[in-house]
């Protein structure tokens, strides 16, 4: 029998479906893996497992007994425990102290702190799992990123009580840890399996998934595709299964054909983030970046942007060296950027359509001295809500009232406003509504037409492949390679990411 | 209703303040004069209010504005009392003002200090500056040229049905020529604009192009030419320089711009707020010392209403 079944579970944000009729088992004692591309649903369940979001609707059992999980409390009663990739400890008390957190410390005399007794407490925790090499006196903060996870996994099991912990949860857990510490979790791992406890891991590392995972469970746009055993498949097979769609024609077909014009050159580029970046990219034509969680794609961008200080290569556009030291040369110099986080970096909330559209271009709308002309900026700013279809309730609306398409097309109007020759777009679908990523695609391709270079993120690989002419794969902060997209098919840009 | 109240609850607060003591004097508080009175009495922090909004606007501020204050007045003195002109004592202290402010926005903009800690030190330099420069010492008397000082006691005369004659003071004059200018720069002009940019999202405005190091820079630099203005004004209304004199003005200002803030939807400063916060401390202080209260009772009352006043709206929630 599972020890934990949730079926049914579907979740909605405004509009937007994120689950719809979603399933999930777990045995006792396994390890499960949980795999599909971003957005397709991962880290929604995880959030209704943990009690922090509430599923539209959802039928769990523990054990065979219907159970709810409304808040964190009650998932923590069930014996669910999460490990997250930005783990929260507290750096400047001692590891004994992080592992105790939240828990009555032994006392002396009854008052004063026994920290002879605390010391030994998560000294038999670590001992639990087979760690000895960590010292408990010394600062969280010395700890490598794998020894803390090691500690919080520690702090599980001594925080039980009555409540035993049943099911670990370790989202994308060997993201920051090293060949060495990811070996150690993994043995870890295997003494909680052994305990009787099951470990829901969720990765895009499929080499580990194949190596430490007895079953795996895909997700697709929301919707459970398949359970697995993994002696009984493989690595395409479940490739195929996270992104097998016909997807070509949800993306507006090219407009122009791409000129012979080289635009953009980058040779033999290095920043702090990334190394060996070498391509051009003609007028009319897309360059996709990809490679898996940040290896660097984003940081190609923040280089042209002049964001990162290019340590050695070199930039030209035009054939000229690129003057970008910063963004705003950048931009006086029509290259255009969309941040990966819009909300952190790139809307003002609180402030109009109209001054979040017009930042950049402030000077050609103002008269001399730079006192602005309010009839231009409206004009101007109207102008580019309606090319990007934009849908407000005027022009003075705050932005944080408008929804995630929305927003990100108010980012887009943005950077179309002074016909930018070369468009760096990082994630530009991002957290967006189906209806609006079409309209996005539209402009990126209208601009395109009109003769831009654009140079695009996305770890949405058939969005890439949909949209973009060639691919950049990009391995920890090195170009790996550049393939053209014609015929290519998600699952073998997805094998491109892997040894 | 209740975001109307939000909103206007301050200037709500402002009318119900004025209504008080139209009622608790009628003869002396509602008359013309004592309105100029007031003005004057608070033309200095209006201009250092003003100039305060520059960085309160980018979301940081100037604790060291009232020691700045202080120095520029003790500069200007100085230069008098070896024989300067009053224009070379004006210029200089105005000097000291902007380079003192440029310091700040180095501190802050190019070193990353915290504003909090980068002004609070500039504060005790300016102030051991004055200190040092003054020997400790009020300069007065014959030392402050009578063209320096006169400006303070001047104004313009109005007459009225012919009989009564009534006087705007320069200084009142000056005040609302610095608010025209800074409602100007921070209103209608790019520079204003991308100063609120910075404080609506640093990091958007920075990669938007905005040249936000230059800008907060020059910020801090038109909020110590503020408060070099405001010394020289103190310096000439009581034509004396003293190495202390400015201090008072640092809290009210801030605290005119907090006022002000409430009134705004977003939170944000806006300059005509803060005349609106200038004037309700102006005021209070006015009618209260009219009535003849104890002046620390009168502290009590304004600090309760700035946080009654900061409590009622939502500036507390959106500003990071």
């Amino acid at each position: 029998m599972s020890f934990l079944e949730v079926a049914h579970v579907s979740k909605s944000y405004s509009g937007a479906i994120a689950l719809n009729d979603a399933r999930l088992d777990i045995a006792p004692g396994e390890v499960h893996a949980l795999m599909g591309e971003n957005g397709a649903g991962k880290s929604t369940i995880i959030k209704i497992l943990a009690g922090v979001t509430a599923a539209d609707n959802m039928a769990a059992t523990i054990d065979g007994k219907p159970v709810t999980i409304s808040d964190a409390q009650e998932s923590y009663r069930h014996g669910l425990r999460f490990i997250h990739q930005e783990l929260n400890i507290v750096p400047h008390l001692s590891v004994a102290e992080n592992i105790m957190l939240g828990l009555p410390y032994p006392r002396r005399f009854g008052a004063l702190v026994d920290w002879s007794k605390l010391n030994a407490m998560a000294r038999a925790a670590l001992d639990k799992l087979q760690v000895s090499h960590i010292d408990t006196r010394i600062k969280a903060a010395r700890l490598s990123t794998g020894d803390q996870m090691l500690m919080k996994i520690a702090a599980t099991l001594i925080s039980a009580g009555d409540n035993v912990a049943r099911l670990y949860v370790m989202d994308e857990p060997t993201a920051a840890l090293t060949g060495a510490e990811s070996r150690k979790l993994f043995e870890v791992i295997d003494e909680l399996k052994q305990s009787g406890a099951s470990i829901l891991y969720v990765s895009h590392r499929m080499n580990e998934v194949m190596e430490i995972c007895d079953r795996v469970t895909v997700f697709r746009d929301g919707q459970t595709i398949a359970t697995r055993n993994l002696s009984d498949t493989d690595k395409n097979e479940v490739i195929h299964l996270m992104t097998g769609r016909d997807v070509k024609d949800s993306y507006p077909p090219r407009r122009a054909a791409k000129s012979e014009d080289v635009l953009l050159e980058t040779k033999a580029l290095r920043t702090r983030q990334v190394r060996d970046v070498g391509f051009q990219v003609n007028r009319g034509e897309i360059l996709g970046i990809a490679g898996l969680a940040d290896a660097g794609q984003s940081a190609v961008l923040l280089a042209l942007l002049g964001v990162d200080r290019v340590q050695a290569g070199h930039v030209t556009i035009h054939g000229s060296p690129i003057a970008a030291q910063n963004p705003s040369t950048a931009w006086r110099n029509h290259v255009a950027y969309i941040p990966r986080e819009r909300r952190r970096e790139g809307l003002m909330l609180q402030r109009r359509i109209v001054d979040n559209i017009n930042l950049p271009h402030l000077q050609k709308l103002s008269f001399a001295a730079g006192f602005l002309s309010r009839r231009r900026e409206r004009r101007f700013a109207d102008a580019l809500g309606k090319k990007v279809r934009l849908k407000s309730g005027g022009m003075n609306q705050a932005c944080y009232q408008l929804s995630g398409g929305n927003q990100q097309k108010v980012v887009f109007a943005r950077a179309l406003g002074d016909a930018p020759e070369l468009l760096l777009l990082d994630e530009p679908t991002r957290g967006v509504d189906v209806g609006a990523k079409f309209d996005i695609y539209t402009l990126i391709r209208e601009r395109s037409a009109e003769g831009a270079a654009v140079v695009m993120t996305s770890s949405d690989l058939p969005e890439l492949i949909g949209m973009c002419d060639r691919i950049l794969i990009m391995r920890e902060g090195a170009q790996h390679s550049i393939i053209e997209t014609d015929g290519l098919s998600p699952a073998d840009l997805l094998a491109k990411f892997y040894d | 209703m209740i975001s109307l109240f939000k909103r206007y609850g301050t200037l709500v607060g402002f009318i119900a303040i004025v209504a008080f003591f139209w009622f608790n004097l009628p003869d002396t508080f509602m008359t013309a004069r004592n309105w100029l009175n007031i003005s004057q009495q608070i033309s200095m922090l209006a201009v250092v209010a003003f100039t305060m909004t520059f960085v309160m606007v980018m979301g940081d501020f100037d604790l060291s504005v009232g020691s700045m204050a202080s120095l520029s007045g003790i500069t200007a003195a100085l230069l008098f009392s070896q024989g300067y002109p009053v224009a070379a004592g004006v210029a200089a202290a105005l000097a000291m003002g902007i380079l003192g402010g440029f310091f700040n926005g180095f501190l802050v903009s190019i070193l990353g200090i915290l504003p909090f800690v980068a002004t609070l030190g500039t504060l005790t330099m300016f102030s051991g500056l004055a200190f040092w420069l003054s020997d400790g010492k009020t300069i007065f008397g014959r030392d402050i040229p009578k063209t320096f000082s006169g400006f303070a006691r001047g104004g313009v005369d109005i007459e009225l049905a012919g009989t009564l004659a009534l006087k705007i003071p320069y200084l009142s004059i000056l005040a609302l020529v610095v608010l025209a200018a800074v409602w100007l720069v921070l209103e209608q002009t790019s520079f204003g604009r991308r100063l609120y940019a910075i404080g609506g999202n640093y990091e958007a405005a920075r990669l938007a192009g905005v040249k936000v190091r230059r800008l907060r820079m020059a910020a801090f630099a038109l909020t110590g030419f503020g408060a070099a203005i405001g010394g020289l004004m103190y310096a000439s209304r009581v034509a004396s320089a003293n190495p202390t004199q400015g201090s008072g003005l640092m809290l009210d200002a801030i605290a005119a711009v907090f006022l002000g803030m409430t009134m705004s939807e977003e939170g944000e400063p806006r300059v005509l707020a803060t005349l609106v916060g200038v004037l309700i401390l102006g005021v209070l202080d006015n009618g209260l010392t009219q009535m003849s209260v104890d002046s620390y009772i009168r502290e009590i009352l304004v600090g309760a209403i700035i946080l009654t006043a900061v409590a009622s709206s939502s500036v507390g929630k959106f500003r990071r």
